[in-house]
């Protein structure tokens, strides 16, 4: 099937281009990063997680999002979403190729990441984690594969395939919560030490995930001759609904805990995101966007009309991506190491080489992602053709 | 790199031959009831210094100002190839200087008396009783000695850091770039590091197995103590007999094993 994402269209190949450049300038500083360390990032001592941690653990989102069409499809038997489960497994694969590449650019000596397998530490969280992120990459890979190459010859997929399906749903919801549990396990650091934190990664992911998927079967339709369904489109976007409100709901609760509770080690950080903190509030107004976004996709989400119509939803959709990234992606990580345990604020700001660096493990995901869904597309053309 | 391996290995020669003359090392045996406790990251030697739990009483009764803790930090930084970095973001640091409010951030009071006010505190690592870091640690280079001691293996940290995350008192320091051109003067009888590795104190490990005490409580003049925490007649045990102690972030229960009298 891998034939079927080597012809395209001018445009097609002008997207791929695009993107490979974009991979080469991002692999160049990494090289750079590589050979020099990761004094070329905005970290330090204090700050040593940063810009990539906070990517992967969105994109984690994103890939246990993808769920959110299984689910409905293989357990509840909702036959709409059989036409766009592909969709999700295949954006599941590329979020999480993202997650394990942010991963490997953070690392302070690459050269041995085996050694996470080779001692393997039940104790350590992030040990968990490579299995479970591994396993969902594995279980999609070749649930995706299958299910697609039955499509495309017209058969049923083997039967050994539906155990799979059935495990990779724990898996989804497994890969978030674990880790999120990397962050909330750890004494020093109120601003993660709540019961809440996996939750809430689970409901940002729910509606992340769905929404970005939202977005790419607007485009898929616009680009190709495959229509995702509307129907299909309006069940996601009360999945995408529900999960938004539940994500402010539990950013409230903490809130609300550390507020009233006024006890400092857990109340600074929510000080320091949101309003500042002895003078340092680099994060303020992102905070706030996020917010805001949150709360206008909400209104644009829970009220049928605004949802109805596929261009409000595409920007209510936008809305909770990009609300859903600023509060993962800048404020859940740095949001954790400032105050340090030392009461000190040094505040992060990503340096460009380490922007660039992400957007070459962006451009690297959507790579993946365009070769997965053009096969996908092209499969679901012939067919219908 | 090179030459340091090399200093490294001669060390370990040397202890294995002091080792095959009186092959008796409790310190060497691996503990078979603390699964996670493993032999010590440096061979004793004959003489060597050991303890069923390391831990060190700081008497800040002792210290006046700033200058009174330079020489100790000095005298460590100095011997363990610690490199001094001008960007702040990047600073290795294994025992240095806080104020009461940031070393002890539950225990700060804005009425509390002068002295404890202008006063500059020691904090390095705490080799913790049940530290997190260890916990944390995807791959063993960071784990806990027979002795007590939270130790690292240089070689086989990923530099995924975290157990910087995990620490909950700043004591873990990354090498964002090659620390080599920023060592003042090399200490050829330790190791220095390569970029893309955490480090922290190791209760100078390697003066223990020479039989020495800590760089950093022989440049104390009396104010650093340091001895064995389970033995009743250790000058640490008669220390925190005779004084009130104070232990950092003690609610966490990592059981902190540096004390202090304040």
């Amino acid at each position: 099937m891998l034939e079927l994402a080597l012809s395209g269209s001018k445009r097609y190949y002008g997207w791929i281009t695009a993107l490979l450049a974009v991979i080469g300038v991002g692999f160049g500083f990494y090289l750079w990063q590589f050979s020099s360390g990761l004094w070329i990032t905005g970290l330090s001592r204090d700050v040593s997680w940063g810009f990539y941690i906070a990517n992967f653990t969105f994109l984690v989102g994103v890939a246990a999002g993808g769920v959110m069409v299984v689910l409905p499809y293989y357990l509840h038997d909702y036959k709409a979403f059989g036409r766009i489960t592909i969709l999700g497994e295949f954006l599941a694969i590329a979020s999480l190729v993202m997650c394990l590449l942010f991963v490997l650019v953070d690392l302070g000596q690459p050269m041995r990441i085996l050694n996470v397998w080779l001692y393997p530490t039940l104790n350590s969280v992030l040990f968990w984690d490579t299995l479970v992120l591994n396993g969902y990459l594995f279980l999609n890979i070749v649930i995706g594969w299958n299910v697609l190459e039955a499509e495309r010859n017209n058969t049923h997929y083997p039967l050994w395939v539906k155990p799979l399906i059935y495990i990779s749903i724990p898996f989804a919801v497994s890969i978030h919560t674990v880790t999120a549990w990397l962050y909330c396990g750890l004494p020093g650091r109120g601003f993660w030490l709540t019961a809440i934190l996996a939750p809430r990664f689970l409901s940002s992911a729910f509606a992340a995930g769905p929404a970005l998927l939202i977005l790419l079967c607007l485009i898929i339709r616009r680009v190709t001759k495959f229509d995702p369904g509307r129907e299909q489109i309006q069940s996601l976007s009360k999945i995408v609904a529900y999960a938004i409100c539940l994500n402010v709901f539990f950013l409230l609760c903490e809130v609300f805990v550390v507020f009233y509770s006024q006890i400092p080690e857990h109340m600074d950080h929510m000080k320091y995101l949101f309003v500042g903190l002895h003078g340092h509030g680099i994060l303020v107004p992102w905070m706030w966007t996020s917010v805001a976004l949150m709360v206008i996709a909400i209104i644009l989400l829970v009220n049928p009309m605004t949802r109805k119509n596929e261009t409000v939803l595409a920007v209510a959709c936008l809305c909770v991506f990009f609300g859903t990234w600023i509060d993962k992606g800048l404020g859940m990580i740095s949001g954790g190491f400032v105050p340090s345990p030392l009461h000190h604020v040094n505040e992060y700001v990503p340096t460009i080489p380490e922007i660039i660096i992400t957007l070459g493990v962006y451009a690297t995901g959507f790579l993946v992602l365009t070769a997965l869904f053009k096969m996908a597309i092209s499969v679901k053309e012939e067919v219908s053709a | 790199m090179e030459n340091s391996r090399r200093t490294f290995l001669k060390i370990a020669g040397i202890s294995a031959l002091g080792l095959s003359t009186k092959p008796v090392y409790d310190a060497f045996a691996v503990s078979g009831e603390h699964g996670e406790k493993r032999e010590t990251a440096v061979v004793p030697q004959k003489g060597a210094l050991t303890a069923k739990r390391w831990a060190m009483v700081i008497d800040t009764t002792k210290f006046e100002s700033a200058k009174d803790l330079e020489p100790i930090i000095e005298a460590c930084h100095k011997i363990h190839n610690v490199p001094v970095f001008e960007n702040k973001r990047h600073e290795i640091k294994w025992i240095w200087e806080e104020e009461f409010g940031h070393a002890f951030p539950d225990l700060e009071n804005e009425h509390i008396n002068d002295r404890i006010k202008s006063l500059p505190f020691l904090v390095l690592c705490n080799h913790c009783e049940d530290a997190p870091c260890v916990r944390a640690c995807p791959t063993q280079a960071t784990f806990k000695q027979e002795d007590g001691i939270v130790a690292m293996d240089f070689h086989r940290c990923i530099g995924c850091r975290f157990c910087m995350a995990a620490c909950p008192y700043g004591s873990r320091s990354f090498n964002f770039r090659d620390p080599r051109p920023f060592i003042k003067e090399t200490n050829k009888k330790f190791p220095t590091r390569m970029r893309g590795v955490v480090e922290k104190c190791n209760f100078c490990s390697e003066l223990l197995a020479e039989g020495k005490q800590p760089a950093c409580v022989e440049a104390s003049n009396g104010a650093l103590v340091f001895g064995d925490l389970e033995d009743p007649e250790s000058e640490v045990r008669k220390l925190l007999k005779s004084n009130y102690t104070i232990r950092r972030k003690s609610a966490l229960g990592t059981g902190p094993a540096i004390y202090y009298i304040v």
